[in-house]
C-alpha cells in the first residue's frame, strides 16, 4: 500500500483534537468526524460567530492551549493531512476484520448518509450530564448545570435573571461563576457533598495544585458575587405554574437524608442542576470493546480491547478537559506508531503519561466525594415524571419493580417504557436504576443515534475491492 | 411468558405454585419477542391446532387483561409479490381454512383499504383476521400476577433433585432448596440446560432474531405485515441467515419490524448486515418507512427444536418432570396453550390436544447431535 494509513477521530472535543494532530503530525491521514458546527466540544465550545465574541476567552480558561489545538489542526487540515467533518453525527461503526466503516447522518436534519472507511479508529465521544429527577425538575426554567454553560460559552446569553445552582459535582462551581459573571443573581450554591470528605482526600487533591488554585480562584469569584454556597444541602423541589418560580432545598443528615424542619424557600426563574457526567460508550460497546463499569476500558496506549480502536477523554472515564488531552495525545502518537507498523515509544509521551497518572487520581478522589444524597430516591414522588420521553412516572416504576417483578433497569424499560423514547434512556437511565435499586449498567444501543430506516436500508453495501 | 402461562393456569387448575427465574420476569426471549399470536404462518397440523387453542386462550384473558397487556385483535395480512406467489398463497390459505382458520384473498383496492401505506402495484395478499398481538413483558408480567403464584426472580436453579427411584422431589437453587414433586421446564431457549440438570435430554437450541424499532408513529401500520417468504423460513432448517419482512405497529406508537433466523450459538453482537437486510425488506412493503428513523434494535434467541413443534408434558424418563418449551418465534401466542394443557397434564385431566406430537422424548439420539 503506497497509501499513507488512515485513522477515523470521532469526536472533536479536547481529546479529539489533541488525537487527531499527534497522529497527523506523524504521518497519518486523519478524518475527524464530529457533530458540532465547530471543532472544540463541550468543554471549548465556542460563540456563535455571528455574535462576534470581543473576549470569548473570558468564558474560558486554559484558553492558550485551545488556541494551539486549533491552530494545529487548522494547518494540518490546510495541508491536507487531516478532513474534518463537520456537522456528521455518528450512528454506527461497522469493523470487518482490520477495515471500519464509520456511518454518519450529515446535515441539520441528519438524512445524508457519509461512510468513512478507516484503517483504524479513535473514539472520543466524550460524556453527557447526569440529571436525577425531583419533583418539578421538567418545569421550564429547570435546566441542566451543562446546559447553562453551554448557553454562556455558545449565546454569550442566558435567559434568567435569578438563579440557583444545584446537585453536586465540580460543574457546579465554574457554571455558579459563570452566571454571576454574566450578570445572573445566584441565589445559591446548592451541593449535596459533604465537605468533611473533602479533608479526608486531601493528599489527592494537594497532589493537583493547579486544580486547588483552580479550585480557590472560583471560591474567591462566588466571595466576590455574593453567592451562598449551601453545602451538604440538595433541592427538594422545584416549583411554579406555568414555570419555575423557586426552590426548596434542604439540608441532609449524616445518612444523606432529608433532615426534616430544615426545608427553605428560594425564589429563582432559574435552576441549573447536575449531577456529574457519564461517558458516551455506545460505538465502543457496539464494536465489541470492553467496559470497566461505565468506561471504555483501555491499557496504556488507549487502546481498547478490540484490535484497531483506540479511546481516549471522558468515554474511558470522566476526568475534565486536561485529562482529555493527556489522553487524546497519547491515544494518537500510539495510533501513529502502531499504522506505521512500529512499536510505539512511550518514553515521547512521558509528560502527557505522568499528568494522565495524577489526574487520573485526582478524579477518583474527586469521584469520590461528590455524590448525590445516599437517599435520593427518596425524593421522588410517585407523580415525578422519571421518563421524560415517554412520561413514566416514579409510581409506575416503582410497581414494575414492587408488584411486576421487574429486577433490573431493561425489564422496568420493557414494563413501563422508560428509556425507549427519544433519548433511549440516556437521561432518565440514572434514575430508573435507582428506583430498581441495582446499579447502573451500560445499556446496548446499537444505534448511537436514530437512524433513517432508508439509509440503513442501503447502509454498508458491499465495496467494490 | 410460557413459565407465566403454565403458573397460571396450573394456579387456577388448584395447585399451589412456585415460579422461579434465574432473572426478572421476561428477562429472556420474553423481553425480546414482538408478542405474535399467529395462526398465519401455520400449515395444518398440531402447532396450527395449538395456536387456534391458544388464541382462543388468549381472546379469554383479553376479558380480564386486555388493556394491560396490550392485547389487539389487529389480524395479519400476508403479501405476496407476484402473482405466482398470490397462488401458492391462496393454496395454503385453503389448507389452513380446512383446519379452521379465517382467511380471505385480498386483492386490488380491497388490500389498499386494509393498509393504505403499502407499496403500489402488489399482485394481493391473504388476510387472517384471527392473528393478534401483546406486548410480550407486559403479558407474562400479568399472567404472573393474575396467577398468584410465588414469584422467585434472581435464583437460579442449580439442580433437578431426584428420589433414589428417579422422580423429580424438588429443585436446588442458589438460595437454597424448594421441595415439589413436579417441576416444569419452562426455560425456553435454555430448556436443554434445565433438562440435562434432571438427567435427561432435549434438544433446544438457539435460532437469533433481530428486531428494528422505529421513532413512534400514528397508526399508518394497520395489520401485522409480512412478505409470503415469511412462512418458508419459518419452516426452515437452515443455520444460514433468512430474512424475511414482518411490519407491525404497536399501541405505544412504534413500528416493529423483523424478522431474520439465524443459527449462530448465543452470539450476541450486533450485525449491521441483518439489520440491513430488514430494513430493506421493510421499506419495500412500506415504501414510508425510508424515511422514518430506527431508534433501536434488539436481538433474542428463539428456542429452536429439530421438527419446529415445542415439547409439552410430562418426560416419561423422568416421573414428576414436565416440559413446556422450544415453541421457536412462537412461544408468546402458544404460551396460552401450552399452559392450558400442562395444567391438564398436572391434574390428571384429558387434555383437549392429544400430546403425542410435542412429546419430550421424541427425538432419536442421532438426531439431537445433527
Amino acid at each position: 500500500m503506497t497509501e499513507q494509513p488512515h485513522l477515523a477521530v470521532i469526536g472533536a472535543g479536547p481529546a479529539g483534537l489533541a488525537a487527531t494532530v499527534a497522529a497527523a503530525s506523524h504521518g497519518v491521514r486523519v478524518t475527524l468526524i464530529d457533530s458540532a458546527p465547530e471543532a472544540g466540544g463541550q468543554f471549548y465550545r465556542q460563540p456563535a460567530a455571528e455574535l462576534r465574541a470581543r473576549r470569548p476567552q473570558a468564558l474560558h480558561h486554559e484558553w492558550r492551549t485551545w488556541e494551539r489545538l486549533r491552530d494545529g489542526l487548522r494547518t494540518h487540515v490546510q495541508a491536507g493531512a487531516v478532513r474534518h467533518f463537520t456537522d456528521h453525527h455518528v450512528w454506527y461503526v461497522d469493523r470487518r476484520d482490520t477495515r471500519f466503516t464509520v456511518h454518519a447522518l450529515f446535515g441539520p436534519e441528519q438524512e445524508e448518509p457519509v461512510e468513512v472507511r478507516a484503517d483504524a479508529v479513535l473514539l472520543a465521544t466524550g460524556g453527557y450530564e447526569k440529571v436525577l429527577p425531583f419533583p418539578g425538575w421538567t418545569l421550564p426554567g429547570v435546566v441542566t448545570a451543562g446546559g447553562a454553560q453551554a448557553m454562556l460559552k455558545g449565546t454569550l446569553a442566558v435567559s434568567g435573571r435569578t438563579a440557583v445552582v444545584a446537585g453536586t459535582g465540580p460543574l457546579l462551581l465554574p457554571v455558579a461563576t459563570g452566571l454571576a459573571a454574566a450578570g445572573v443573581e445566584v441565589a445559591a450554591l446548592v451541593e449535596s457533598a459533604d465537605p468533611k470528605d473533602f479533608v479526608r482526600r486531601t493528599r489527592a487533591l494537594a497532589a493537583q495544585p493547579g486544580k486547588v488554585a483552580e479550585g480557590a480562584q472560583y471560591a474567591a469569584q462566588l466571595l466576590r458575587h455574593r453567592v451562598r454556597t449551601l453545602v451538604h444541602h440538595t433541592v427538594v423541589e422545584a416549583h411554579g405554574a406555568e414555570r419555575l418560580e423557586a426552590v426548596t432545598v434542604a439540608a441532609l443528615d449524616a445518612d444523606g437524608r432529608v433532615r426534616p424542619g430544615t426545608e427553605r424557600r428560594i425564589p429563582c426563574d432559574t435552576l441549573a442542576v447536575g449531577h456529574g457526567m457519564l461517558p458516551h460508550t455506545d460505538l465502543a460497546e457496539t464494536l465489541g470493546c470492553r467496559l470497566d463499569g461505565l468506561d471504555v476500558h483501555v491499557d496504556d496506549e488507549q487502546r481498547t480491547d478490540v484490535p484497531g480502536v483506540w479511546a481516549a477523554g471522558e468515554t474511558t472515564g470522566i476526568g475534565g478537559s486536561a485529562l482529555s488531552l493527556a489522553e487524546g495525545h497519547i491515544a494518537g502518537r500510539s495510533a501513529a506508531a502502531r499504522l506505521h507498523g512500529t512499536e510505539p515509544d512511550p518514553g515521547e509521551w512521558a509528560a502527557a503519561a505522568k499528568s494522565r497518572s495524577r489526574l487520573r487520581a485526582f478524579f477518583a478522589a474527586i469521584d469520590s466525594v461528590y455524590a448525590p444524597p445516599a437517599h435520593w430516591t427518596e425524593q421522588i414522588t410517585d407523580d415525578t415524571v422519571v421518563c421524560r420521553c415517554e412520561e413514566v412516572t416514579g409510581g409506575a416504576i416503582r410497581e414494575a419493580v414492587g408488584e411486576l417483578g421487574a429486577g433490573d433497569a431493561r425489564t422496568v424499560k420493557l414494563l413501563t417504557r422508560a428509556g425507549m423514547g427519544w433519548c433511549q434512556g440516556r437521561v432518565c437511565g440514572p434514575a430508573v436504576a435507582g428506583l430498581a435499586g441495582c446499579e447502573l449498567t451500560p445499556s446496548r444501543r446499537p444505534f448511537a443515534r436514530p437512524v433513517p430506516l432508508g439509509v440503513l436500508a442501503a447502509a454498508g453495501e458491499p465495496e467494490d475491492d | 411468558m410460557v413459565g407465566a402461562a403454565c403458573a397460571l393456569y396450573a394456579a387456577r387448575a388448584g395447585l399451589d405454585v412456585i415460579l422461579v427465574d434465574r432473572g426478572p420476569v421476561a428477562g429472556g426471549t420474553t423481553g425480546a419477542g414482538e408478542g405474535n399470536l399467529l395462526v398465519s404462518d401455520k400449515e395444518p397440523g398440531p402447532e396450527l391446532d395449538l395456536a387456534l387453542l391458544s388464541g382462543r386462550l388468549w381472546a379469554d384473558l383479553a376479558g380480564e387483561l386486555g388493556e394491560a397487556v396490550e392485547y389487539e385483535a389487529k389480524g395479519g395480512v400476508v403479501v405476496a409479490s407476484s402473482p405466482g406467489g398470490l397462488a401458492a398463497l391462496e393454496r395454503f390459505a385453503e389448507e389452513q381454512r380446512t383446519a379452521g382458520v379465517v382467511a380471505r384473498t385480498v386483492v386490488g383496492d380491497e388490500l389498499y383499504d386494509l393498509e393504505p401505506h403499502l407499496a403500489p402495484g402488489l399482485p394481493g395478499a391473504v388476510h387472517y383476521p384471527q392473528d393478534c398481538q401483546v406486548m410480550p413483558a407486559l403479558a407474562a408480567a400479568h399472567l404472573v400476577r393474575a396467577s398468584g403464584a410465588r414469584l422467585l426472580t434472581g435464583r437460579t436453579v442449580t439442580d433437578v433433585l431426584l428420589t433414589p427411584d428417579g422422580a423429580v422431589r424438588g429443585v436446588r437453587t442458589d438460595q437454597g432448596d424448594i421441595h415439589t414433586p413436579v417441576v416444569v421446564n419452562a426455560a425456553g431457549t435454555w430448556g436443554s440446560e434445565l433438562a440435562a440438570l434432571a438427567g435427561t435430554r432435549l434438544p433446544v437450541l438457539p435460532r437469533r432474531g433481530f428486531v428494528l424499532v422505529t421513532e413512534p408513529l400514528p397508526r399508518m401500520v394497520r395489520h401485522k405485515v409480512y412478505a409470503a417468504d415469511y412462512v418458508a423460513d419459518v419452516a426452515s432448517d437452515s443455520a444460514a441467515l433468512q430474512t424475511s419482512p414482518v411490519v407491525e405497529g404497536t399501541a405505544a406508537g412504534p413500528v416493529l419490524i423483523g424478522a431474520s433466523r439465524e443459527r449462530v450459538g448465543f452470539d450476541r453482537s450486533f450485525s449491521l448486515p441483518v439489520v440491513r437486510s430488514l430494513a430493506a425488506g421493510a421499506t419495500r412493503l412500506f415504501p414510508f418507512l425510508s424515511d422514518v428513523r430506527a431508534m433501536r434494535a434488539y436481538l433474542g434467541f428463539r428456542p429452536y427444536m429439530p421438527d419446529h413443534l415445542p415439547a409439552i408434558g410430562p418426560d416419561p424418563r423422568v416421573p414428576g418432570l414436565h416440559h413446556a418449551c422450544g415453541h421457536e418465534g412462537a412461544g408468546i401466542g402458544l404460551a396460552t396453550g401450552t399452559g392450558h394443557l400442562i395444567a391438564q397434564a398436572l391434574t390428571a385431566k384429558a387434555p383437549d390436544l392429544d400430546l403425542s406430537p410435542f412429546r419430550p422424548d421424541r427425538f432419536p439420539v442421532a438426531e439431537e447431535s445433527a
